[in-house]
């Protein structure tokens, strides 16, 4: 990775006008500023507009908006009226339906590109031999799409897109359509590919631990707008807001009541919780802990009792009752109460949130229709 | 784990099962047999048997006859022809529609549907009353203008059959593509602009080999239909002693007066007309079994448009005048003509009256021709409707031994011609087995027409039995009713939809039948597409025109009728 920026947004924003839902901005003023050599994820649930950004990077939208430059040359512009075609862009772009072409064979797919260019015969042989070969597709050249397994064609999206050593790759959720263990295996390859070539990478996807794993930087985007950007480390460790709280990773929310800097569950004021609210919080607020950070012990903290126990194959889950609301926690096997029994919760340092909103998840769900 | 069940529980379990399931499968290998294989059995026995001996001396006879041979070519040129025309057409609209950005696209659609309701012999007639030699309007209207001396246009020749087919045909390759394009994934074509393609270059190299399938189905369906086809070549033909097969086998017959000896010629005609379509039916079969690739899209996306920019409206205005003129004049001129108080009048406001509409309403045969339509397509549409249930029924849920003929009868009187499916109703139902004698009454033209349209309902009965998962019947067995129950109470209430659709895919076509009915009729049982012919070709052109525009009423009222009904249920 070097300190070049290989992709930049400025101001970037798109509107889609419909007849049944109005004007929806799917996109609003995006800035973003990826490196040379970087893998950066756009994360979010579907219509954050993650896609339609990515499309916008392709050349397959125009923008409302603001600017796109690429490799250092400007080329999508609404102010300018500029929109270099996607033919003209030099990417490499894999899909989620793989969209490999089912009337060419492996060969021909992945020559594609370079017959365009009008590569010499030999050339184009010896390339995409190559290709295939860091696809591990080699001796499968002679076979039809149709006959080959989701992932393999998988892989022959993967060496269309590199056979002509494009500096940007776009990834469009490319393993969703694969099954569990199949897009590890994938994932890894996709990183060792970009290690070999050296590409940037702009992967989309809505799968928070996918994205996690592969990312350099991430996006986290909800209803249109940026949430966050930042490395994977800081969006668990530091989320700026309940959302993005609440998308990476497994979240514990309490609705809570301040009076008198002293910390109530909401709707029982009997005992209060153990922690020091911040000094701009409001009379309700809600906080997020993460199930694993909330200590269970017998006498020092909240006291609760147990309401009910499961096991999970890797940790024990406990729920407990926090005034109105229950809480769920998780401990390893070896912290052992049962069902009933009285005990005590700490939390500590939790992330503290405005309560939510309605009119928000009115307008997200507004969003998944459309 | 699981209580054995006795012997005796199975038995009865069984026993019941193989009650009405045994019923309905015997029910529908009986019926088939009657109405699909006797009739073809019959056309094949009597071209190569007579008197009880094998005998091909007719049979060479006919098909060396030099009239036969040219009719023969006739057939194949127009097929040919309206397949590559109506290809290129339906496929220009097909791209128009799919993927540029054209505006109006609704409208369009609206006017694609108007060649699926209306019978081709409509359109023939009225481009006959346009161009017909020295007699049509524009015609006239053209040679006293540019003081011609001969008639510009011939409609009555090979190019103005091909013409008219096209215009009604070309909407097969148009449905079939379009319904592809919208199916496909936009990814297969965006990959390709993103691997360097232009926008020309995936339209060649990606979109067009992809929707290939789809065009080479629309194209076969068009070639099958045109081969088939009566009405358009016998309106525009017969006044030039243009023949194609289908008009030739009519006019044998009709010529002999029904005689014994014309039909007997008019099968042989029909085995070399059967040999055309089957030819045509095996590159059917070869062709789209070779390539069908899975283009169904992944998510659901737009396909990015094509910008036509400054060619929009000029390509939108060219697209909507073609349509209009080929779809839209023909049936405005038939209501004109209608009004005309006698044909060759100027078509201006004072020659025009009703008195066409007081003659065709006031002639009994008329009036009996509209009610014999109507009671033999609702009768066909509703026993089809039940026997395609029963017949989709034995072959998804029952599937006894033998189900794959019992789907291949009930499907191929659809790839018969229907005039030679009229000859073989004829030999079966003459009195020449059983006795029965059905000839010159309107039975034979229903058994005609259950034979042609049972395949229609069947299909739609088989799509929606696929749909609704068996489980939901053993379920209902589980909650403890019994087989007929299940059937009564869930399967039928299901494929309910389906069935009134597959009733109106017979009711519809069946109103504006005319190849079959025209070889049946007899004194009394003239259907609407009989009535109609038999006046034009007795000269009373006004008054044919009237009928027709009668029979466009009703078309357009049940067609109406048809879209309230499942607009309906969709809102439910």
């Amino acid at each position: 990775m070097s300190d070049k920026n290989q992709v930049v947004l400025r101001h970037v924003t798109k509107k889609f006008t419909t007849r049944t839902m109005g004007t929806v901005t799917a996109v609003d003023d995006f800035n973003l500023e990826i490196k040379e050599g970087e893998c950066f994820s756009f994360l979010g649930p579907s219509g954050c507009g993650k896609t339609t950004t990515l499309r916008m990077i392709a050349g397959f939208e125009d923008l409302s908006e603001g600017e796109i430059e690429l490799c250092g040359r400007l080329v999508s512009s609404s102010a300018k009226n500029l929109y270099i075609p996607p033919e003209e862009r030099d990417l490499g772009m894999v899909f989620q339906a793989f969209a490999v072409w089912p009337h060419m064979n492996i060969f021909d797919n992945v020559a594609f590109p370079l017959k365009i260019r009008k590569v010499a015969r030999r050339e184009i042989e010896s390339r995409v031999k190559d290709a295939l070969k860091h696809c591990s597709l080699d001796g499968l050249e002679k076979l039809y799409p149709g006959e080959l397994s989701g992932g393999q064609q998988q892989r022959i999206a993967l060496a269309r897109a590199i056979v002509t050593n494009p500096k940007v790759m776009l990834l469009d959720e490319p393993l969703s359509n694969l099954d569990p263990k199949l897009r590890e295996t994938m994932r890894f390859e996709i990183k060792e590919l970009q290690r070999q070539f050296g590409f940037t990478i702009i992967f989309v996807t809505h799968d928070q631990s996918e994205a996690m794993a592969i990312s350099d930087r991430m996006m986290v985007c909800d209803m249109g707008r940026i949430m966050q950007i930042d490395t994977p480390e800081n969006l668990y460790r530091k989320p700026n807001s309940r959302f993005v709280h609440n998308f990476l990773g497994e979240s514990t929310f309490i609705n809570v009541t301040i009076k008198d800097s002293r910390v109530y569950p909401k709707g029982d004021e009997t005992q209060a919780i153990n922690i020091t609210p911040p000094d701009d919080a409001l009379s309700e607020m809600v906080i997020a802990t993460r199930p694993n950070a909330i200590r269970l012990t017998k006498d020092s903290g909240f006291r609760t009792r147990i309401e009910k126990r499961i096991f999970l194959t890797d940790k024990t889950e406990y729920l407990v009752p926090v005034g109105e609301q229950l809480v769920k926690l998780q401990t390893p096997h070896r912290v052992v109460f049962a069902p009933g029994e009285s005990c005590c919760i700490e939390i500590a340092s939790p992330g503290w949130y405005p309560p939510e909103d309605k009119e928000a998840e009115a307008e997200r769900a507004r969003r998944q229709r459309f | 784990m699981f209580k054995r069940k006795s012997n005796s529980d199975l038995a009865a379990m069984e026993g019941r099962k193989f009650g009405l399931d045994g019923i309905m499968t015997a029910l529908s290998f009986v019926l088939l047999f009657i109405i699909v294989v006797i009739p073809i059995f019959m056309i094949i026995y009597n071209a190569f048997f007579y008197q009880g001996k094998f005998d091909l001396t007719l049979f060479t006879s006919v098909i060396f006859d030099k009239e036969n041979l040219k009719a023969m070519g006739n057939t194949i040129i127009i097929a040919v022809a309206v397949t590559i025309f109506g290809t290129i057409m339906g496929l220009f609209y097909a791209w128009l529609l799919g993927r540029s950005d054209i505006p109006a696209k609704g409208f369009m659609r609206a006017l694609f549907t108007i060649p699926y309701m209306f019978p081709p012999f409509f359109g023939a007639m009225a481009w006959d009353l346009l161009f017909s030699g020295r007699a049509g309007y524009i015609n006239r209207w053209l040679m006293s203008t540019f003081h011609l001396r001969t008639p510009p246009v011939n409609i009555n020749s090979l190019g103005g059959i091909i013409f008219v087919e096209c215009s009604y045909y070309f909407p097969f390759v148009f449905m079939q593509v379009v319904s592809a394009l919208e199916r496909m994934d936009p990814t297969l074509e965006e990959s390709a602009r993103i691997a360097g393609a232009r926008q020309s270059q995936v339209i060649w190299k990606i979109t067009l080999p992809l929707v290939k399938p789809a065009i080479s189905a629309g194209a076969l369906l068009i070639l099958i239909s045109s081969l088939a086809h009566f009405g358009v070549p016998s309106i525009l033909g017969f006044s030039k002693n243009i023949f194609t097969l289908p008009t030739m086998i009519y006019a044998l017959i009709n010529k002999s007066g029904g005689s014994f000896e014309g039909i007997r010629q008019g099968t042989a005609l029909s085995i070399l007309l059967v040999a055309v379509v089957a030819v045509a039916l095996v590159i059917q079969k070869k062709v789209l079994s070779s390539g069908s690739y899975d283009i169904i899209k992944g998510k659901s996306m737009r396909p990015t448009l094509i910008k036509l920019r400054g060619a929009k409206y000029p390509l939108l205005f060219l697209a909507c005048l073609t349509l209009l003129v080929i779809v839209v004049v023909p049936l405005v001129m038939i209501f004109l003509v209608a009004l005309v108080k006698a044909y060759g009048l100027p078509l201006v406001w004072k020659n025009f009256s009703l008195s066409n509409y007081q003659k065709v309403f006031a002639s009994p045969a008329t009036m009996d021709s509209i009610w014999n339509s109507l009671f033999l397509s609702v009768t066909a549409g509703v026993v089809c409707m039940f026997l395609g249930v029963m017949i989709a029924y034995v072959i998804n849920r029952i599937k006894p031994r033998g189900r794959n003929v019992l789907e291949i009868l009930s499907i191929l009187p659809y790839s018969i011609p229907g005039t030679v499916l009229a000859i073989g109703v004829i030999l079966a139902w003459s009195g020449a087995i059983f006795k029965i004698t059905l000839y010159n009454t309107i039975w034979i033209i229903l058994v005609a027409y259950m034979a042609r349209y049972l395949s229609f309902s069947m299909k739609s009965a088989s799509a929606s039995l696929q749909q609704v998962n068996s489980s939901l019947e053993e379920a209902s067995r589980a909650c403890g009713a019994t087989h007929t129950e299940s059937l009564r109470d869930i399967t039928l209430p299901l494929i309910k939809p389906a069935m009134v659709s597959g009733f109106f895919l017979i009711f519809l076509p069946a109103m504006r039948e005319l190849t079959t009915s025209i070889l049946l009729y007899g004194p009394y049982s003239r259907t609407l597409g009989v009535q109609i012919f038999a006046l034009r070709d007795a000269g009373m052109i006004p008054q044919a025109a009237a009928l027709a525009s009668v029979a466009i009423v009703i078309i357009i009222v049940c067609n109406s009728i048809v879209t309230w009904i499942t607009k309906d249920r969709k809102g439910a």
